[in-house]
């Protein structure tokens, strides 16, 4: 017989990872995030990206958006663990493929340079619902909103045209059409 | 206009609404407005401890053997992180616990202040819900809230933390009104369907068991009748965790004895070769599931919780229910009766084979040792400890190790409730503080702790505790002078190599009772046994009994983790067949 050196098991297989989109409400407590995010580390499940901000005043409603990775069992288990939390009200998740649902990330960029790479860069962003906020002889501050990708893209073209900083959010999620969240 | 209250007084008053009899705690700076409180409520005891680890074990205890949620009271700082194992062994075995923390004040809550602690974020992940009263018109409806959470759905710990300066701040109390639906609140989210549908697998099934669990005792004593209902109509074997023992009989024939680890033969041999596995209130712990892949591989699964995270959790499961162990047994026996009254004999007809299975399976005695007359064997130690006090209603604690496994295997608890283990934690030093609980909560029982000499040490102050409240517990150690767990793991596993598990200069434990003003009593040879387990009965003090057991005996069977529920380790006794038969060591 060979012998388990350990008290505990093996892990046994891990079966197929996919990206999903959790929303969250909870009552715009303290602490309250501490518990969300606390679940997740505590738990080992990932965390990709997270925004959140209070969506309902009167009602003291936050809305939590966590990009996450794991199997379909890890999943499941993410949306019931997080149902079980006192001031969780309501939870959602959707795979990144889910064509009902929008995805938005926004970033800005600060480009440093010259009047020419900064035409450039604004052409660049064309595609992505570029905002100028700000602008100098030197530099200018780009607001995108785009996906993840399309961001990490962004930032990556960027670089040669003077990209020096970039703030990005984590994403937020929408259905398409009428309908919503339930 | 009403009056107006001190925090102080609020907790009070609210314990008192939710019929509190009992706290377990340990003043401090930062509680002691609710100290000084406490002499206006005469129906609300205080059990001071010595140690606050020692409150939350007893307030543990307490309800698991009433029903009750245990209420437990702590200062600031050290003493909410002395709490904290309490907190998560209540947590791991669903034990609904309310503790109470003082805080310092507020505007010195961040400052680093005396005794300071940020219990609530130290809690966070081994409560239910926790709560820091920052303002008190909070204090009523979160101190209500704090029990309702613990209590409702699956049970569990909840901490209220509350600064001092709350303490002394005065509002109005309203009664409590239920308001919003909590979460933990949502129980039974079952349909006629689904019950349908298992009596349908029920009646289809011809190697079916039963695999209970502590849901059935959370679920109270009705569960526990129900379930015995139940498993008669059906004739199924029934199988239970370390945590549901006493739900089902222990002497009864259907009964399989407890599964796992170091469960029985025949009961994990069912449970890996049956086709219907119907889980009841537990929760697939990888103690009992062994190996994951090779897990009952052959069965239909259903599982009953009342937790739906627990579903598909571990074991991905054909069929399961959402509810309360006793409303879905009870729509179970209520449809099986309703719908098929043959149902009962020709199930019997059907799985007369798989039952002649489980016989052949249980010839092998799996429990069996090879006992002694020169030295006391401690699973004999624990036969004989059942034996002289089965006639009475006792309640049993124990700590974590192998004396814990023994008890499990040779205490046959026939009532729920009467059985107090740490299991999911595996808390050593849980047992003494436990039984303090317990004798609070039934002063007339006989209430015993089954012990090991090591896990005893890590909660021996509170014997001072049962000695000034009068609570007669009997610590009854079998005493190795190992860690036995651990040196059965180096046995086994680490070539013999028995790092830092022998315990040297163990104190004299008759000696260290009388110093703690109780009873010590030592048996060392298996003669003086028997009437050394009846004057200890017989004692109405605290008694700390020193058996001293064969240093070398192993808990068995055994499955090696990693391994499946058919690849048992047995007992010496069946290793030595083997070895005739040239069989090989150990394996079936």
């Amino acid at each position: 017989m060979t012998k388990s050196k350990s008290a505990y098991s093996a892990p046994s297989k891990i079966g197929k990872l996919d990206t999903h989109i959790f929303v969250i409400w909870v009552d715009n407590e303290a602490g309250v995030l501490a518990r969300v995010v606390g679940l997740f580390s505590g738990r080992g499940y990932n965390i990709e990206s997270l925004a959140v901000a209070e969506v309902d005043h009167k009602k003291n409603l936050s809305r939590v958006t966590i990009v996450t990775v794991g199997t379909p069992q890890v999943i499941e288990q993410i949306t019931l663990q997080l149902k079980k939390l006192v001031p969780v009200h309501k939870v959602a998740n959707f795979k990144r493929e889910d064509k009902k649902v929008i995805f938005k990330e926004m970033a800005l960029l600060k480009v440093l340079g010259n009047q020419v790479k900064i035409k450039k860069a604004i052409s660049a962003c064309k595609k992505f619902n570029p905002v100028i906020l700000d602008k100098t002889n030197k530099s200018i501050v780009i607001q995108i909103t785009a996906l993840r990708r399309e961001i990490d893209k962004m930032s990556k073209n960027l670089k040669p045209l003077g990209l020096i900083s970039v703030s990005r959010t984590g994403a937020v999620a929408m259905t398409r059409g009428a309908e919503i969240f339930n | 206009m009403g009056n107006l209250y001190t925090g102080a007084e609020i907790v009070f008053k609210c314990l008192e609404d939710q019929k509190v009899d009992y706290l377990f705690g340990y003043p401090g700076g930062a509680v002691l407005p609710i100290y000084d409180e406490l002499k206006n409520h005469p129906s609300i005891k205080h059990i001071l401890v010595r140690h606050e680890q020692g409150a939350g074990h007893a307030a543990e205890g307490y309800a698991r053997s009433s029903g009750k949620p245990g209420v437990v009271l702590v200062t600031s700082g050290p003493g909410a992180t002395n709490v904290v194992t309490a907190l998560t062994d209540a947590y791991m075995d669903s034990v609904p616990l309310v503790c109470i923390s003082g805080q310092v004040p507020t505007h010195l809550i961040g400052t680093d202040a005396f005794q300071e602690c940020d219990t609530t974020g130290i809690t966070r992940p081994c409560t239910k819900h926790n709560w820091l009263v920052k303002d008190i018109k909070d204090l009523p409806r979160i101190m209500h809230e704090a029990f309702e959470v613990a209590t409702t759905g699956r049970p569990g710990p909840v901490l209220v933390d509350i600064p001092k300066d709350v303490q002394f701040a005065k509002v109005k109390y309203s009664k409590f009104r239920k308001k919003k639906k909590l979460n933990g609140k949502a129980l039974n989210r079952f349909n006629q369907k689904q019950i349908d549908q298992l009596i349908n697998l029920m009646s289809k099934a011809s190697k079916p068991v039963f695999y209970t669990g502590g849901g059935v005792i959370n679920s109270g004593p009705k569960a526990s009748e129900l379930l015995r209902e139940l498993v008669s109509l059906t004739g199924f074997p029934i199988t239970s965790t370390l945590q549901g023992l006493g739900a089902y009989p222990g002497d009864d024939n259907q009964f399989l004895g407890m599964l796992g680890m170091h469960g029985t033969y025949e009961a994990n041999n069912a449970m890996h070769d049956c086709d219907l596995l119907i889980n009841i209130g537990a929760r697939f712990d990888d103690r009992i599931t062994g190996k994951i892949d090779e897990f009952s591989p052959k069965s239909k699964k259903v599982h009953i919780d009342i937790d739906p995270s627990s579903i598909n959790k571990i074991i991905k499961v054909d069929l399961s229910i959402v509810g309360d162990v006793s409303d879905v047994i009870r729509s179970i026996t209520k449809t099986l009766k309703k719908k098929n009254l043959n149902l009962e004999k020709s199930n019997k007809q059907k799985i007369s084979k798989w039952w002649q299975q489980i016989q052949k399976w249980r010839t092998k005695q799996s429990l069996n040792f090879i006992n002694s007359d020169t030295i006391i064997k401690p699973q004999y130690a624990v036969q004989r400890l059942y034996e002289l006090t089965k006639n009475q209603d006792t309640y049993i604690t124990t700590e974590v190790g192998q004396h814990q496994m023994w008890a499990a295997q040779h205490y046959k608890f026939n009532k729920p409730n009467r059985w107090m283990t740490s299991g999911g934690l595996g808390t050593m030093g849980y047992g003494l503080p436990a039984a303090v609980g317990v004798q609070v909560a039934h002063p007339k029982k006989l209430v015993v702790d089954i012990a090991g000499e090591a896990s005893i040490l890590m909660t021996m102050q509170e014997i001072s505790t049962a000695v000034q409240y009068n609570l007669p517990i009997k610590i009854f150690i079998l005493n190795n002078q190992y860690m036995g767990m651990v040196r059965q793991w180096q046995e086994l596993l680490h070539e013999k190599n028995y790092s830092e598990s022998y315990s040297e200069a163990l104190p004299d434990f008759v000696k260290l009772a009388e110093a703690y003003g109780c009873v010590g009593i030592r048996a060392k040879s298996p003669g003086e046994l028997d009437e050394k387990i009846k004057k200890m009965i017989n004692i109405d003090k605290p008694v700390i009994f020193d058996c001293h057991v064969d240093q070398d005996e192993n808990c068995f069977p055994m499955i090696p983790s990693g391994k499946p529920h058919n690849q048992m380790l047995l007992g010496p006794k069946d290793q030595e067949e083997n070895k005739i038969t040239g069989k090989g060591k150990a394996l079936v």
